[in-house]
């Protein structure tokens, strides 16, 4: 029974400015439209190009549950196709990444497409004389994603035409991956390491939100980043530097008002950040050389305001987070109501010191790994949410921490630190990215 | 192998048979939850290893699931047993089932010696129940008559794969 598809009033009726409806999270049905609506109507992130520096390079993903592949063409355009023979639907590439030469050759019938997803050969195509296979979709090729961006090398993706462009989607927000770009002594990022990979037994949002719930850290990681604190401060007594791993755990133990004061921006269209005056990653050691490489690069005062951008998580609706200062991205990937896959990536500063590379890798592990303590403590109150919202006590998840009537989610502000409103924020554009190809119900003409 | 046999080794009497019981004997402490003693295996300057990517040779510039000096290691073995560490109400359980551990290095000269162990791992908290193969490679050596572990590495057959919480060692 269908209580949602083609019902944009009933998928407006889950959320209210301050709470949430539980189907949110757990009904299969929301999750199917969010495929279907939500992921295809949103510019997606891909890829990054230096994954793919050579013709022929690929990766393969998902845009919400549609699979598709990221190649470099002869030409080293870059196109973004669906992974799917359009013979009999074989999925043509099947690893994570790989370089598959000039052409993609279908496993089961072995036709075979240039890398810009052109149909290139049919054996036997004697076989096809006079059947029409020319007036065919099959004979197009590997089909196309409509719209694809690149922004200074993050391949954006959306499959439908519906909606703002790529500018006006993103707007202001782009500046966090600028400043995390513009952190390397050359402007370029490489994407390197290996991905950590950890899945969640809970729904992808509870991650997006978590990205921007600084109320949390002191209570949930008190068990990891709380007892680094204290173990630390036995053996400090032994003298000697406070170790890199002690800088990365110790400010998750930071106090609310720390929160509270840092600030968090929300941008239109779902995207916002915490850590707008400063954030976890403002007192790390500095790097001995990276600042004069600063300098000499972009002039001491540009030097000195790319640095002092503090950003702590941007999210960018609706599923990735970014961490310039740590040069770190999690890719949040939706497998069902109550399962997600967090894949968190690591970037090198092209021409900065190895030591950078060296803390991004350790944050990630610390963070963000399936062995790190940190994360366990995440996931279990994730998956304690997907338990309990089982519960018929009540019905709404409140998202009403500093809430003001008449909250806008079309504008650029700033607010207090520990205010959930980039939580209803997304939402906002949740409602909005869920209903705008969704077909309206007739409605009886008002009289007016 | 008592702790008396231990106290009296210097890298010229360790035999192969010492490196095996004391492979052994790592892993019992583990299953047994003895965590303390379990660091007590270890060097001051130890490292514990699991590689996230295929014959990987840098644990510091390549990605790791962990790698964790003795601070580290005392970090998790204190929170594993606090009060607010909600991750493990319930608690966490392992068994390693390991296989008989080959002596890759004598080298008593060096004061190094290396072994290669194939496991199988399972963990275990409330009613799920995970598991896990790999191969862990030690590096020990002979510290104040005693046989301590300088670098354990843990390969993960599946290394690369989409786990949930590992909350214990391998
Ligand atoms: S399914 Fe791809 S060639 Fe037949
Ligand atoms: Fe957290």
């Amino acid at each position: 029974m269908s209580k949602y598809a083609s019902n944009p009033d009933a998928i407006r009726a889950l959320v209210h400015p301050e709470e949430v409806h539980r189907d949110v999270y757990t009904s299969p049905e929301v999750f199917a439209l969010e495929m279907k609506h939500l992921f295809a109507n949103t510019w997606v992130y891909v890829g990054h190009a230096s994954q793919i520096p050579e013709k022929g390079d690929y990766i393969t993903t998902e845009i919400g549950d549609q699979p598709v592949l990221v190649v470099r063409h002869t030409d080293m355009s870059v196109h973004v196709l669906y992974n799917r023979c359009p013979h009999k639907g074989v999925k043509i590439a099947s690893e994570a990444c790989g370089n598959t030469g000039k052409f993609f050759r279908c496993p089961y019938h072995a036709w075979s497409f240039r890398t810009n997803g052109n149909l290139l050969a049919i054996p036997l195509k004697k076989g096809y004389e006079n059947t029409g296979l020319e007036n065919t979709d099959a004979v197009k090729g590997l089909a196309p994603v409509a719209n694809v961006k690149i922004y200074r090398e993050f391949i954006f993706a959306r499959l439908n035409d519906t909606g703002e462009s790529f500018e006006a989607f993103f707007g202001d927000s782009l500046s966090s991956i600028d400043n995390m770009i513009d952190r390397s002594p050359e402007g370029k990022l490489v994407l390197e390491g290996a991905p950590l990979r950890y899945m969640h037994n809970c729904n992808w949002k509870m991650l997006v939100e978590n990205q921007t719930d600084t109320c949390h850290p002191m209570v949930a990681h008190e068990s990891s980043a709380g007892t680094a604190v204290s173990v630390w401060e036995k053996e400090q007594a032994k003298g000697g530097p406070k170790p890199m791993a002690v800088e990365v755990y110790a400010p998750f133990m930071a106090p609310y008002e720390f929160f509270e004061g840092m600030g968090i921006r929300v941008w239109p269209h779902g995207h916002g950040h915490t850590g707008v005056t400063t954030s976890i990653h403002a007192d790390y050691s500095a790097v001995p050389g990276y600042f004069d490489q600063m300098v000499e690069a972009y002039g001491e005062e540009r030097a000195r305001a790319i640095l002092g951008e503090n950003r702590h998580n941007t999210v960018y609706f609706p599923h990735i987070m970014i961490k310039g200062p740590i040069q770190t991205m999690r890719v949040f990937r939706p497998l069902a109501a109550d399962r997600t896959l967090v894949e968190s990536y690591t970037f090198r500063l092209v021409g900065a010191p190895d030591m950078l590379f060296e803390r991004t890798l350790m944050y990630n592990r610390l963070i963000n790994a399936p062995t790190s303590i940190v994360g366990h403590d995440d996931l279990e109150v994730y998956e304690r949410a997907q338990k309990g919202l089982a519960s018929d006590a009540l019905e709404w998840v409140n998202v009403q921490r500093l809430y003001e009537p008449g909250e806008r989610h079309d504008v650029t502000e700033t607010a207090n630190g520990t205010s959930e409103r980039q939580m209803r924020n997304q939402f906002a554009a949740w409602v909005h990215y869920m209903t705008l190809d969704m077909a309206e119900p007739a409605r009886v003409e008002a009289a007016e | 192998m008592t702790t008396d046999t231990l106290t009296r080794l210097t890298p010229d009497t360790v035999t192969e048979a010492d490196l095996t019981a004391f492979i052994y004997r790592e892993a019992r402490l583990l299953d047994e939850l003895a965590y303390e003693d379990w660091l007590k295996l270890y060097a001051q300057d130890a490292h514990y290893w699991m590689p996230a990517e295929w014959q990987q040779t840098d644990p510091r510039l390549q990605a790791s699931l962990m790698y964790e000096d003795m601070l580290l290691l005392r970090i998790r073995v204190e929170r594993l047993a606090g009060a607010r560490t909600f991750s493990q109400k319930p608690k966490s359980r392992s068994q390693h089932l390991l296989q008989a551990p080959q002596v890759d290095e004598m080298n008593p000269a060096a004061n190094l010696f290396r072994t290669w162990t194939s496991f199988h791992y399972v963990e275990t908290r409330g009613d799920e129940k995970e598991f896990f193969a790999g191969w862990a490679k030690h590096e020990i050596r002979v510290e104040e008559g005693a046989l301590k572990i300088a670098l354990k590495r843990v390969d993960l057959l599946n290394f690369d794969a989409p786990f949930g919480n590992i909350q214990l060692f391998m």
